[in-house]
């Protein structure tokens, strides 16, 4: 992409300098500059001085610190929550474990720094929520768990004997499955209808649903469009046109009011799975668009090569043109996954409770009305922190995929 | 020479599969649309559009058009899609100024300023639209002063019963002015302007890089200064690959306007919902509210790719 590789064309080379003579040179450099550098210090040091005054002194936090566990996991029952704890320390242990496999016995900079970011918030948020003592010391479990997963398979995870090592990343949609199981219910456990899923637990779900099966619905879509058969290219075409011309609250809207009608009674799933599907099918035509680039940018001769080695049509695709477009289309859909995740609070106009759907409720509370700067602050680092994350990942990978590239592009 | 079997003829393969995919695809359709004729005769709701000129019986808060309870419901959505419009064309007009101010910032000699756009960028692209939108309406324009203590520009007076602009003249503590904004057009305009205007700016940066370098210096080397350069020489090279990149973030724009319902905006999709609500019309309903999005993105797309054609190299 070449808005990547933009440096500023203008920009001072300014490597090889002291401290001092780069900031001359980057904020000083002509009398103009100066001052502009100036203004602009004189109104950042007034943001930064108002919204400290703000959040010391004027804003109210208990509304967080009241409301934390309803912000997490909205209704869900209380006597089943141990269910909850048992998933994250779960996902936990495979992150960890994922995490050690990936870096072996050594702490480079950036894992140090992750760790103690960890051990920072561990430390830090249960206190900061005014949790109980008991739900703090299990904060500081997980974290413990974490970080000993991490350690113990970056020690002990190269014995691994090496047939078992492709099976390794099955663990997760393994875990997803159990996931919902707990969350849900079924197999014994008592159920919990997904009317009392709420909060971060119902958005991160959504999210991660409509992320995991949208993309293999997305590649279908955008294989579908470059075929040559007509029937596949125009149903295909039709599909992934009609759902872009829309905006998400109309087919939401038409989730809540009329897949009741199309399906036969009965059949059709509650309000929460609906708007998931709808989320997920909207996604799919946007992740087809990404990967429609992808596909364009792979070379004909590749896959006219590929035919000549004597590959069949489903290996070409598999083996030689699928990875190179994926590559490629990395950037783009990983931007569609984080506008995903944002698409979620749109759960909170048809009235179920998401994160925001359940800020919302908690607002209409008399207790904590006018208490709306704080609630949507904290949410807003939240989401920021979460699509932050998604795009740090995806440049990493798309670093570490672009090392196994050719060399001549 | 062996024959081909069947199943593998060149032919015939692509004719089965086919005929295979659009079969399954006429299935799922005419199963979907018999349980919805059946679904809707038993509700007493098939197809039908004589409720469009009943009266509507509500009121539409802020309106271009006269609009009172008793006039059809044709004339709300109609009322709808102008505010819909409104807001849109006003914000695509700041967006784009913003935008572009943000997206050549990035390349601004001042390296504050250079971090501050970026900060702008990153910080905007990752918190979702309606939690801004929410922001800006409860947050900043609710807990506007009155009377005296609003907030005083030249020619701009920022209160909470609206925004006035032009010759404004406080009369027995309520404000008048030549223009009157409501609280909820100017939150939504706002918040669609900064949202919109982080996503424009990353369009009209990736379009300044693609210009070579070798331009830049050229330009330097002719004695243009640094604001000449940007603006005589990169940008008109850059907008070949702007203006396909605004297009998309334009029809994105108009689509997220449906937000507006969050903030009490009568938008089409806030009318629309309304209507759904009285009527119980809701496939009518859906096929309005898709059939007005879809030929506004139709219309902005018309219009940019005419653009596209204008500032396209005009070659031999």
């Amino acid at each position: 992409m070449t808005a990547d590789v933009a440096i500023a064309p203008t920009a001072p080379q300014a490597q090889g300098l002291s401290p001092l003579a780069r900031l001359r040179r980057e904020c000083f450099a002509t009398p103009v500059d100066g001052l502009i550098t100036l203004a602009l210090l004189a109104g950042l040091g007034a943001a930064v001085q108002a919204l400290l005054h703000w959040a010391l002194r004027q804003a109210d936090w208990a509304v967080i610190q009241a409301n934390s566990t309803l912000l997490a996991v909205g209704r869900y029952p209380l006597g089943q929550q141990w269910r909850l704890w048992l998933l994250t320390a779960l996902l936990l242990l495979a992150c960890g474990g994922s995490w050690g496999l990936l870096r072996g016995r050594h702490w480079p900079r950036s894992d140090r720094l992750t760790a103690g970011l960890v051990v920072a918030m561990a430390l830090m948020l249960p206190r900061g929520l005014a949790l109980d003592g008991a739900i703090q010391a299990r904060w500081w479990g997980l974290a413990a768990l974490l970080l000993l997963a991490r350690w113990a398979s970056g020690r002990w995870g190269a014995l691994l004997p090496h047939r078992c090592r492709p099976l390794l990343p099955l663990v997760w949609p393994l875990l997803y499955v159990v996931g919902l199981v707990l969350i849900g219910g079924g197999l014994g456990l008592q159920r919990v209808t997904p009317s009392q899923w709420g909060g971060l637990l119902l958005t991160l779900l959504a999210a991660s649903f409509a992320i995991s099966l949208c993309c293999p619905l997305g590649i279908a879509l955008a294989l579908g469009r470059r075929s040559a058969l007509p029937v596949l290219r125009w149903s295909a075409t039709l599909y992934i046109e009609f759902i872009r011309g829309a905006p998400l609250i109309t087919l939401l809207f038409l989730g809540q009011n009329i897949l009741g009608f199309l399906l036969p009674g009965g059949l059709a799933p509650d309000r929460v799975w609906r708007a998931v599907w709808i989320l997920t099918f909207f996604a799919a035509a946007y992740v087809a668009e990404a990967v429609r680039s992808g596909l364009a940018a792979v070379p004909r001769g590749q896959e006219e090569a590929a035919r000549s080695l004597g590959l069949n049509g489903v290996q070409t695709l598999s083996r030689i043109v699928l990875p190179q477009a994926l590559r490629v289309a990395l950037p783009a859909t990983v931007g569609q996954f984080i506008t995903l995740l944002q698409d979620t609070t749109l759960l909170s106009l048809i009235g179920l409770f998401d994160l925001l759907g359940v800020a919302r409720a908690i607002m209409t509370n008399p207790d904590f009305l006018g208490r709306n700067a704080e609630v949507y602050l904290v949410l807003a680092v939240l989401f920021w922190c979460c699509c932050a994350a998604l795009g740090l990942g995806s440049r990493a990978l798309e670093k570490r995929l672009s090392r196994h590239a050719p060399s001549s592009r | 020479m062996t024959a081909t079997p069947w199943w593998r003829h060149r032919r015939l393969l692509p004719l089965l599969i086919q005929a295979a995919a659009g079969l399954a695809i006429l299935v799922v359709i005419a199963f979907l649309l018999g349980n919805l004729v059946r679904n809707l005769t038993a509700a007493g709701l098939l197809l039908s559009w004589r409720w469009l000129s009943m009266p509507a019986g509500f009121d539409v808060a802020e309106t271009l058009l006269p609009f009172n309870a008793e006039l059809p419901y044709w004339r709300a959505l109609l009322a709808g899609l102008v505010n819909t419009l409104r807001v849109v064309v006003l914000a695509l007009v700041g967006a784009t100024a913003l935008g572009t101010v943000v997206g050549t910032a990035a390349f601004s000699s001042n390296g504050l300023l250079r971090r501050l756009a970026r900060t702008y960028v990153e910080l905007i692209r990752n918190v979702p639209l309606l939690l801004q939108l929410l922001f800006w309406y409860f947050v900043v324009f609710l807990s506007l002063p009155n009377g005296a203590e609003a907030i005083q520009l030249p020619g701009l007076v920022l209160a909470k019963k609206g925004l006035y602009l032009g010759h404004t003249t406080l009369v027995n503590g309520v404000w008048q002015g030549t223009l009157r904004l409501t609280l909820e057009f100017s939150a939504l305009l706002t918040a669609l302007v900064i949202h919109s205007a982080a996503f424009i700016a990353e369009v009209v940066r990736g379009g300044v890089a693609s210009v070579p370098r070798g331009q830049w210096e050229a330009a330097r080397s002719l004695g243009l200064g640094h604001r000449q350069t940007l603006s005589r020489i990169v940008l008109p090279q850059a907008l070949r690959v702007i203006v396909p990149g605004l297009n998309s973030q334009y029809i994105a724009l108009a689509k997220n306007s449906s937000l507006a319902v969050a903030c009490g905006y009568s938008d089409l999709y806030s009318v629309a919902e309304t209507t759904l609500n009285q009527t119980g019309r809701a496939v009518e309903v859906m096929l309005v509210l898709l059939g007005a999005y879809l030929t506004i993105d139709l219309l902005i797309s018309a219009l940019m790719n005419r653009l596209n054609q204008l500032v396209q190299i005009q070659e031999r």
